[in-house]
């Protein structure tokens, strides 16, 4: 049941990522780009998504179990400590040079993109890298605290 | 600030966006998990016991998405000019940036922000900043 809500939700993402301009980093950098030509499009992306996910947000919290009968992760570190800081600006930097995302960077190695490859293959170093230096959070949830 | 009219997009981008929301509300509702891409692919790179396949299933819906919407209608294959150089920094710090900071822009800008979550909103906004202002220096700075 998981994997086939986790299969949907994947065919989803990917098409919602295609149809709004993500999967393109020109889009993406357009966006970013506020002293040039500025293309807000990328905003409605985000209205779009939180308009919808507001709402189902809302419902989860006052459940305890998920459909398929889980238990509901909902995040639980509440500090915003140095990590969180530190993270989001790095993530930013490499976001402003390439113009990709975690999310779209997948969706075009499916595009068979090697550059894309290139991109995900340094991503998930980098991911290892930040496992391997330990930095974490002082307090972690119980599972998938991370978004 | 001059806007971009020639590629703007907003019906596209809004209908994307919907279906990114209808997405992660799915993911939520369907299985309790929050739909971050960073988060999703670190759990198969750090791998926890038992809670690896459905992050494998996901991964392998969006590398089906392309696929399948080309049934549909001609997907627009993307077009990505940055440099191997740049693309591998590009990567490396956007893989250790989402790590440490426990999300990026669909687990901290749409399920964080809709949970209305300080920390994401934090989040967020500090991304966006450091995106900003790297696009501003690589293309009205340095060049």
């Amino acid at each position: 049941m998981r994997n086939i809500i986790a299969l949907a939700v994947g065919l989803i993402f990917g098409a919602g990522l295609c149809l709004s301009g993500m999967t393109e980093p020109a889009k993406v950098l357009g966006f970013l780009d506020l002293a040039g030509l500025w293309d807000p499009s990328l905003a409605f992306v985000m209205g779009g998504a939180i308009a919808v996910a507001l709402v189902a947000f809302g419902l989860a919290k006052r459940r305890r179990f998920a459909l398929d009968g889980e238990a509901m992760q909902m995040p639980t570190a509440r500090a915003i400590d140095p990590l969180l800081v530190a993270g989001s600006l790095i993530f930013g930097i490499g976001w402003g040079l390439a113009g990709i995302c975690p999310g779209p960077a997948i969706v075009d190695v499916g595009f068979l993109n090697s550059r894309a490859l290139v991109f995900v293959v340094a991503m998930a170093v980098g991911m290892l890298a930040q496992r391997l230096v330990g930095l974490r959070l002082p307090a972690p949830g119980p599972i998938g605290q991370d978004a | 600030m001059t806007l971009d009219w020639a590629h703007f997009t907003p019906w596209s981008s809004l209908g994307g966006g919907l279906l990114i929301g209808l997405a992660a509300s799915i993911l939520i509702l369907g299985a309790g998990r929050i739909m971050g891409a960073a988060g999703i692919v670190g759990g198969v790179v750090d791998p926890r016991p038992g809670d690896v396949g459905w992050r494998l299933w996901l991964i392998a819906g969006l590398l089906l998405a392309p696929t399948a919407l080309a049934l549909f209608s001609a997907a627009k294959a993307p077009l990505i000019e940055a440099s191997w150089p740049v693309l591998i920094i590009a990567g490396l710090l956007v893989g250790f940036g989402t790590r440490l900071g426990s999300g990026c822009t669909s687990g901290h800008g749409v399920c964080g922000v809709s949970r209305l979550s300080p920390r994401s909103i934090t989040a967020t906004g500090l991304f966006m900043l450091t995106g900003f202002a790297t696009v501003f220096l690589v293309r009205h700075v340095l060049s």
